[in-house]
């Protein structure tokens, strides 16, 4: 089975890792308003802010190659824009368009990569988002790798019969022939899970389990994350 | 002894009118281990899914541990039977082994450290404490097996229904489960074609046709009677 690999990154240990999620989705989003609001072209806050996701990456031993490689997935959506905008004159935004979209994905894909997804849920709930979206994206977690593995099978299959001629044509015809079988594969999984559920006593309320508790090393690591970029930025 | 389970002149009809079960008489006493034959088609699954209150009967009645399934009992009944569905991935949909073990058990209302001891006696169970923090999709077939059966087994259950268990498992999954098994005190019923398994662990079997029980009796017998072997 392919597992995503940041979801693979975020099973690993380190010093980072094992902090605890709620100080880690605090410091990301603490980072991602700085960097959002930091004019274009403050190139010492910039720098500043490079400076703490390389330490941050580094310390998290996250390949870091491989970390940007991936950050650089959003570029083509905001050299769109940033695109645009240059072209209208206005540089300085065009810039910040490029410097922000990028670093807010290497944040994001830092903390993806050293929390596993339901400890950031459950993190998030702590901070008040609500219960339903949390398992919405929870349950949607966990079966897409069924989902997917579902598809990579009918792809497969759809692969072993394919001719040589109109090939491509008739793939198209079986992704979309595969794409209606997996819904209605989920429509009966989601049955099945009901059922698994009701048998265990389930009512309509999932049972909450508590975090743990915050420790020094979380508000060292808090400090260590924010005070720098928040420094540079405002004082 | 009174039998946990009790069935008698069970039916059931699917919403479409079709007629699944057509008057089941069955029991199961404390500790036996009973394997239910068929074809594919032929009831089993309909069935034990009214041991556990999922299905409700059209007609004839169903009693676990002297408590008639109905509505008012399902939370008792779901305490004292416990179904492992065929499809692991289906049982285990919390994000990590532990949580999914302590669904049950904090359903049941017991206290977060309560149920923390009885995932953890579960885990050891079915030899699976290393894998508590894992997420479902990291674990192979066999070890999703025993997340799901430690996840009933937290529960506490009197009877273990189990659904096709050796399905998606290779022979060393089925050796280890069946050792597994066969060391839990619980009764157990297992819907299986595995007849290897099946003569293994059950002690008694009854055998499917079109919604009856067309016959009971030994494993042996019941594969003799109907060339339920493919040698």
């Amino acid at each position: 089975m392919h597992h995503v690999i940041v979801e693979r990154w975020s099973r690993t240990q380190s010093v980072i890792h094992s902090r605890d999620a709620r100080i880690k989705l605090l410091a990301a989003l603490v980072f991602l308003i700085v960097v959002a609001t930091t004019p274009p072209l403050e190139w010492l806050c910039f720098a500043t802010y490079v400076t703490v996701l390389l330490i941050a990456t580094l310390t998290a031993q996250l390949p870091l190659l491989g970390l940007l490689e991936r950050a650089a997935l959003v570029l083509p959506f905001s050299l769109v824009f940033g695109i645009t905008t240059w072209l209208i004159g206005d540089h300085a935004r065009a810039i910040g368009l490029f410097e922000k979209s990028y670093l807010s994905a290497w944040t994001a894909l830092w903390l993806a990569g050293t929390t596993p997804l339901p400890r950031l849920l459950k993190a998030a709930e702590w901070f008040g988002v609500p219960r339903l979206l949390i398992l919405t994206i929870q349950f949607l977690y966990r079966y897409l790798f069924v989902l997917s593995e579902q598809g990579q099978h009918m792809r497969l299959a759809a692969a072993c019969r394919a001719g040589s001629r109109g090939a491509a044509r008739a793939m198209w015809r079986a992704a979309a022939g595969a794409l209606a079988v997996l819904f209605a594969r989920s429509y009966q999984r989601a049955e099945g899970i009901h059922r698994a559920m009701q048998s265990r006593g389930f009512t309509g309320t999932f049972p909450a389990v508590a975090l743990g508790r915050f420790t020094l090393a979380d508000a060292a690591f808090l400090a260590l994350a924010v005070i720098p970029v928040v420094a540079v930025r405002f004082v | 002894m009174n039998p946990v389970i009790e069935v008698t002149n069970l039916t059931y009809k699917y919403e479409d009118g079709t007629e699944a079960l057509r008057g089941i008489d069955f029991t199961l006493q404390p500790g036996e281990c009973v394997a239910v034959l068929g074809a594919n088609g032929s009831g089993k699954t309909t069935f034990v899914l009214h041991l556990n209150g999922l299905h409700t009967a059209t007609s004839g009645t169903v009693r676990v541990c002297g408590l008639p399934v109905n509505k008012a009992n399902l939370a008792q009944i779901r305490q004292h039977v416990g179904l492992v569905f065929q499809d692991a991935d289906e049982q285990l949909f919390m994000p990590t082994v532990m949580e999914d073990v302590l669904f049950g058990p904090l359903n049941q209302g017991l206290s977060l450290e309560e149920a923390i001891a009885r995932a953890q006696k579960a885990l050891e169970q079915t030899g699976i404490s290393k894998l508590a923090g894992k997420a479902p999709y990291h674990l192979s077939s066999g070890e999703k097996r025993r997340a799901s059966l430690a996840g009933i087994l937290a529960m506490n259950p009197e009877v273990l229904v189990l659904d096709e268990p050796t399905t998606f498992l290779d022979p060393p999954g089925q050796r280890d489960l069946r050792g597994l098994l066969k060391a839990l005190p619980q009764a157990k019923l297992i819907v299986t074609h595995d007849i290897p398994f099946a003569r293994a662990l059950a002690s008694r079997a009854v055998f499917f046709q079109a919604g009856r029980i067309a016959a009971e009796g030994g494993v042996e017998e019941m594969v003799r009677r109907f060339e339920w072997d493919f040698h």
